[in-house]
C-alpha cells in the first residue's frame, strides 16, 4: 500500500528541490546575457572600463553558479531516488532528454566557465569574448532540454505504450522535442531569466547610486540591463501568450483553477482579484476568442459539450475507463503465454483506454482538483509582479537615457527593493505550472502517488530536512558574500 | 547491421567509456583528499585546491552526465538502483553538493564557516565520493537485495516496481568486504591520479615533494587492492544469464568472461602497466612530471574492461540477491530499439566535445599553475 504521507513527503522534497534550483538559475541565465554584452562592448570600444564592470557581474555570477550546480545534481537524481516508478514508466521518453542535456550543454558550460574565469590571460580577447558567449549559451541549451523533459510531462507527445515491457516508449523523437509546450515554455523560463538579471543588476546599481558610488559603473550597468530585461519581459509575455492556449488546450483543469472558475462558458471573465472581474478577457488570453468557451472546474469533473459540438467526458467515466484500462493491462499480461487470442482483445481493450491509464489509479474526483487558491495567487503574483517590473525597467531606462536617474531618488529605491520581486514571480511561475498540474506527474497517464519509490517516509523527512539545512545555509552564505562583494565595489574607478 | 542486441552493447560501451573518464578525472576528488596531507603551507593547500578547482566543474558534468546517460540507455537501473539504495546514492549526492560550493565560497569575504570549514567539505568529498561510488559499483559483481516486478503497474493499490528487500537500502553494501575493498581501491587510486595530477599542474617544488611521497603510499595502497579485488572477482561465482533471459549462478563466471573476451584482459593488464610506469616514473626520475597522461588512459582502459565483464557475455551487470530473477541485464533493463537508436545517432557528438573540451585544457594548462600566477590573476 502507498502511504498518502510518503506522496506529500516526496512532492515536497521535490518541491523543496526544484524551488531552490529555480533561485539559482534564472539569474545563471540572465546575468549571463548581460555580462556577455558588456565585454562585447569591452572588445569593440576597447575600453578597460567595460572589461571591469562585465568582470563584476562575473564574480557575482560565479558565487550564484556554485549554487545552482549543487541543487541540479540532486534534482537529477531524485527522479531516480524519489520517482523510481516514473523513472521506469516512462524513463524510456524522460531520459533521453536528461543524457542530451549533460553531453551538449553541461560540458559546454563547465569547459568555457573555467575559461571565462581563468582564461583572461591565457587565450586572446575575441576568444575570451567568445567563451562568455558559450557560458552563456550552454546555460540555454540546457534550459532547453530540461524544459523539453518538463513539456512531455505536461503535455506527453511522440509516446506508444507497451504493455510487455510495461512502459511508455518513444517513437517520435521531434515530436517529443518540438513539442509546442515545450518550445513556449522554453522561451517563457528562458527570457524570465533575463527578467531576473536584468532586475538584479539595475537593483544593486541603484544601490551605488543611493551610496553616491560608481557612478559611471552604475549608470552603463543599468542602460545594458534595462534593455536586456525589457527585450525579455516582452518576450516572456508573448510567449506567456501562447502557453495559455497550450494549457488551456491541453491541461484546462490548471487553467480554470489558476482562474479560481468554477463554472465556465463562452466570454469567460478574467479574475483580477476574487470579486474583480473583466469580462471576455479569459476567452481571449485562453482561445483569442471573445466568444471562446472555457470549462470551469466543475464542467471538466462533469463532463461537457463545447459550443461546436466536441464532447468531454466526466471525471466518473475517465476513472471508469482507467480502470477498464488497467485491468485489460493485468489480462494482457496474464494471458499473453497461455491465451494468444484473448490476450488480443485485452490489448485492444487497453489501448482503446491507454489515453485514461492514469485515471484508473484516482479513488475519487476530489483528487482530480489541484490546490486552487494556491495556485489562483501564485498566478497574479506572476503576472502582476511580472507586469510591475516591466513599467520599473522603462521608467528607469527612459530617466538614464534622459540623465535624471541620479536625481530620482525614489525609483533608485523601487529598483532596489524589485529585487525580491521578479524571484517572487519566477518562484510563482512555477508553482502555477507543477501545483497546477496535481495530481499529475504525466498528465492523464501517471498520477504522483502512483510514480513514487518505496522508500519509508522516515527517510523521504529525512533527506527533506537535510536538504532544508543545507540550501539554506547554502542560499544564506551565497547572500551574505554577494553583499559583501557589493559593498566591495566593481573598483572601475578611483574614486 | 544495427540490431537491438548491438545497440544494447553499443550503449553499455558508451556506460563503461563515461565511467572509464569518471574515474580518471576522480583526480579532482583524490587531489582534494590531500590538502591537507600534502599541502603544509597555506600557499600549497591553495595551490592545490586553485589546480583542481579549474578541473572540478568537468568531473562534476561527468557525473550528471553518466546518470544521464544510464537513464536514457538502461532505466530499470536508474529506477531499482536509486530508488532503492536510497541512502548510499544521497551521501554521494551530498558530499558532491557540498564540493559544488565549497571551490567558490572557500576565500570569499562574509563565506560564514570559515576557509578550513570549506576545504574540509572538499577532503570529506576527496574521500568519501571515490570510497562509495566504488563501493556501489563493487555492488555490480556481488549483488544487492531486491525484486522488480514490472506487472506490479497493474495493482492500483501498490504498482510500486522496484522494492529493495531490506530497511538498510543500499548501506548493507559494506557488509560484503569485496564491495568495500573496490571501493578503497577507487579511493587510493583517485589519490594517486590526484597526486599525479597535480605534481604536473603545479610548479612547486616543496609541494612536489610531498605529493610524490603521497603518490607512493596511496598506489601502493592501490596495488593492494586491485590484487584482492582481482584474485576475488576471477575466483567468485557469478550472475549469468541464458538465451531465454534466466539468471542463475555460474562458478568462475567472471574468469570465464576474461577468457572469452581476451580483449578485457588485454586492457586490463594495459592500464595495470601504463599505472605502474607512470607512477614509476614519477618517482623514481625526479624531472618526469607526466605521469597522469600515462595514468589516465591506463584507468580508462582498466575500468571500462571492468564494466565490460560485469555487463557482456551474457552477464546480470547490476545481480539480485534476493531475488535471482529480478537481476538486470542490458536486454531486460535497457530502453527500446528506437530510443536507443536515436540516443546512439546523439552519441555520435561525443568525439566532439572529448576533442574540444581536450584543445581548452591544452590552452588553459601550458604553463604549469604557480603562486606568482595565483597573485595576478583570478583565484579561489
Amino acid at each position: 500500500m502507498i502511504e498518502s504521507a510518503l506522496v506529500d513527503w516526496s512532492r515536497l522534497q521535490f518541491a523543496l528541490t526544484a524551488g531552490y534550483h529555480w533561485i539559482f538559475v534564472p539569474l545563471t541565465l540572465g546575468l549571463a546575457v548581460i555580462m556577455a554584452t558588456m565585454e562585447t562592448i569591452y572588445v569593440i570600444k576597447g575600453d578597460e572600463f567595460w572589461k571591469k564592470t562585465a568582470k563584476f557581474w562575473m564574480k557575482l555570477f560565479a558565487i550564484n553558479f556554485a549554487v545552482g550546480i549543487a541543487t541540479g545534481i540532486i534534482l537529477e537524481f531524485e527522479f531516480g531516488t524519489n520517482w523510481s516508478n516514473y523513472s521506469w514508466f516512462v524513463g524510456d521518453i524522460f531520459g533521453a532528454p536528461l543524457a542530451i542535456e549533460g553531453i551538449f550543454a553541461f560540458f559546454m558550460e563547465a569547459t568555457f566557465f573555467a575559461v571565462m574565469f581563468f582564461g583572461w590571460e591565457k587565450v586572446g580577447k575575441r576568444f575570451h569574448l567568445a567563451s562568455t558567449w558559450f557560458t552563456g549559451i550552454g546555460a540555454a541549451i540546457s534550459a532547453v532540454w530540461i524544459l523539453v523533459a518538463n513539456s512531455w510531462m505536461q503535455h506527453p507527445v511522440g509516446m506508444e505504450f507497451n504493455p510487455d515491457t510495461v512502459r511508455h516508449e518513444m517513437v517520435d523523437f521531434w515530436a517529443l522535442v518540438l513539442n509546442p509546450v515545450a518550445v513556449s515554455k522554453f522561451f517563457h523560463s528562458w527570457f524570465s531569466g533575463w527578467m531576473t538579471g536584468a532586475i538584479f543588476v539595475i537593483g544593486i546599481s541603484c544601490w551605488y547610486l543611493l551610496r553616491g558610488r560608481e557612478r559611471r559603473f552604475a549608470l552603463s550597468s543599468i542602460r545594458v540591463a534595462s534593455i536586456v530585461g525589457i527585450i525579455g519581459t516582452l518576450l516572456v509575455m508573448f510567449s506567456g501568450d501562447s502557453s495559455a492556449i497550450h494549457v488551456s488546450k491541453y491541461q484546462p483543469m490548471k487553467l480554470a483553477a489558476a482562474e479560481g472558475l468554477e463554472e465556465g462558458g463562452t466570454r469567460a471573465p478574467f479574475s483580477i482579484v476574487p470579486g474583480v472581474e473583466v469580462p471576455g478577457v479569459l476567452s481571449i488570453l485562453a482561445t483569442h476568442d471573445i466568444d471562446g468557451y472555457v470549462p470551469g472546474i466543475n464542467d471538466i469533473l462533469d463532463g461537457y459539450t463545447t459550443p461546436e459540438g466536441e464532447r468531454y467526458i466526466s471525471a466518473e467515466e475517465k476513472m471508469e475507463r482507467g480502470k477498464i484500462a488497467i485491468e485489460a493491462f493485468g489480462k494482457y499480461r496474464e494471458l499473453k503465454e497461455s491465451d494468444p487470442e484473448a490476450a488480443a482483445e485485452a490489448r485492444a481493450v487497453l489501448d482503446e483506454n491507454i489515453d485514461y491509464f492514469g485515471y484508473g489509479y484516482i479513488d475519487s474526483r476530489e483528487e482530480l482538483v489541484p490546490n486552487v487558491p494556491l495556485v489562483y495567487w501564485a498566478f497574479r503574483i506572476m503576472v502582476g509582479f511580472g507586469g510591475l517590473l516591466l513599467l520599473l525597467m522603462f521608467a528607469v531606462l527612459w530617466a538614464e537615457r534622459r540623465k535624471k536617474l541620479e536625481g530620482m531618488r525614489w525609483l533608485q529605491w523601487a529598483s532596489l527593493l524589485s529585487i525580491p520581486l521578479v524571484y517572487l514571480a519566477g518562484q510563482a511561475g512555477w508553482i502555477v505550472a507543477e501545483a497546477g498540474r496535481q495530481p499529475w506527474v504525466i498528465e492523464g497517464l501517471l498520477p504522483t502517488k502512483a510514480a513514487v519509490s518505496s522508500v519509508s517516509v522516515a527517510a523521504v523527512q529525512t533527506t527533506f530536512f537535510l536538504f532544508v539545512a543545507i540550501f539554506t545555509l547554502f542560499l544564506a552564505i551565497e547572500i551574505r558574500i554577494l553583499i559583501k562583494a557589493i559593498k566591495e565595489g566593481p573598483k572601475t574607478e578611483i574614486e | 547491421m544495427i540490431t537491438y542486441a548491438f545497440l544494447q552493447q553499443y550503449w553499455w560501451l558508451l556506460i563503461a567509456l563515461l565511467g572509464g573518464f569518471l574515474v580518471f578525472l576522480l583526480f579532482v576528488q583524490g587531489a582534494n583528499a590531500l590538502i591537507f596531507l600534502a599541502g603544509k603551507t597555506e600557499a600549497e593547500r591553495q595551490l592545490l585546491v586553485n589546480s583542481t578547482g579549474r578541473k572540478w566543474e568537468l568531473t562534476f558534468t561527468t557525473l550528471v552526465t553518466f546518470g544521464g546517460a544510464f537513464f536514457a540507455s538502461f532505466p530499470l537501473f536508474y529506477s531499482t538502483s536509486f530508488g532503492g539504495a536510497y541512502w548510499v546514492w544521497i551521501l554521494i549526492l551530498i558530499t558532491f553538493v557540498f564540493q559544488a560550493v565549497s571551490y567558490e565560497f572557500q576565500s570569499k569575504a562574509g563565506n560564514i564557516l570559515g576557509k578550513t570549514t570549506f576545504r574540509v567539505f572538499l577532503t570529506l568529498n576527496g574521500c568519501l565520493a571515490p570510497l562509495l561510488i566504488g563501493t556501489a559499483v563493487g555492488t555490480f559483481f556481488t549483488g544487492s537485495a531486491f525484486t522488480v516486478n514490472k506487472a506490479a503497474v497493474g495493482d492500483i493499490a501498490s504498482p510500486v516496481i522496484s522494492r529493495w528487500a531490506n530497511a538498510w537500502h543500499g548501506l548493507e553494501a559494506v557488509a560484503d568486504p569485496f564491495n568495500v575493498e573496490f571501493g578503497l581501491m577507487v579511493m587510493f587510486l583517485a589519490v594517486a591520479l590526484g597526486a599525479l595530477y597535480t605534481i604536473n599542474n603545479i610548479d612547486e617544488d616543496a609541494l612536489a615533494k610531498q605529493l610524490r611521497r603521497a603518490l607512493a603510499y596511496s598506489f601502493v595502497a592501490f596495488l593492494v587492492m586491485f590484487v584482492l579485488v582481482m584474485l576475488q572477482l576471477l575466483t567468485m561465482d557469478g550472475f549469468a544469464v541464458d538465451a531465454s533471459g534466466m539468471v542463475y549462478m555460474e562458478e568462475y563466471k567472471y574468469l570465464h568472461n576474461l577468457i572469452a573476451m581476451p580483449h578485457t584482459l588485454v586492457m586490463i593488464l594495459m592500464g595495470a602497466v601504463l599505472l605502474v610506469v607512470g607512477v614509476a616514473a614519477t618517482l623514481f626520475k625526479r624531472d618526469f612530471k607526466r605521469g597522469i597522461w600515462l595514468a589516465a588512459p591506463g584507468t580508462v582502459l582498466a575500468v571500462m574492461a571492468l564494466f565490460m565483464l560485469a555487463g557482456y557475455n551474457n552477464t546480470a551487470y547490476y545481480p539480485s540477491t534476493a531475488d535471482l530473477q529480478s537481476s538486470l541485464t542490458l536486454a531486460n533493463s535497457c530502453s527500446s530499439e528506437f530510443t536507443l537508436r536515436t540516443m546512439a545517432v546523439v552519441s555520435l557528438i561525443i568525439p566532439f566535445v572529448v576533442a574540444y573540451i581536450a584543445y581548452f585544457w591544452r590552452q588553459m594548462d601550458k604553463r604549469s599553475l604557480t603562486s606568482e600566477e595565483l597573485e595576478s590573476g583570478e583565484k579561489y
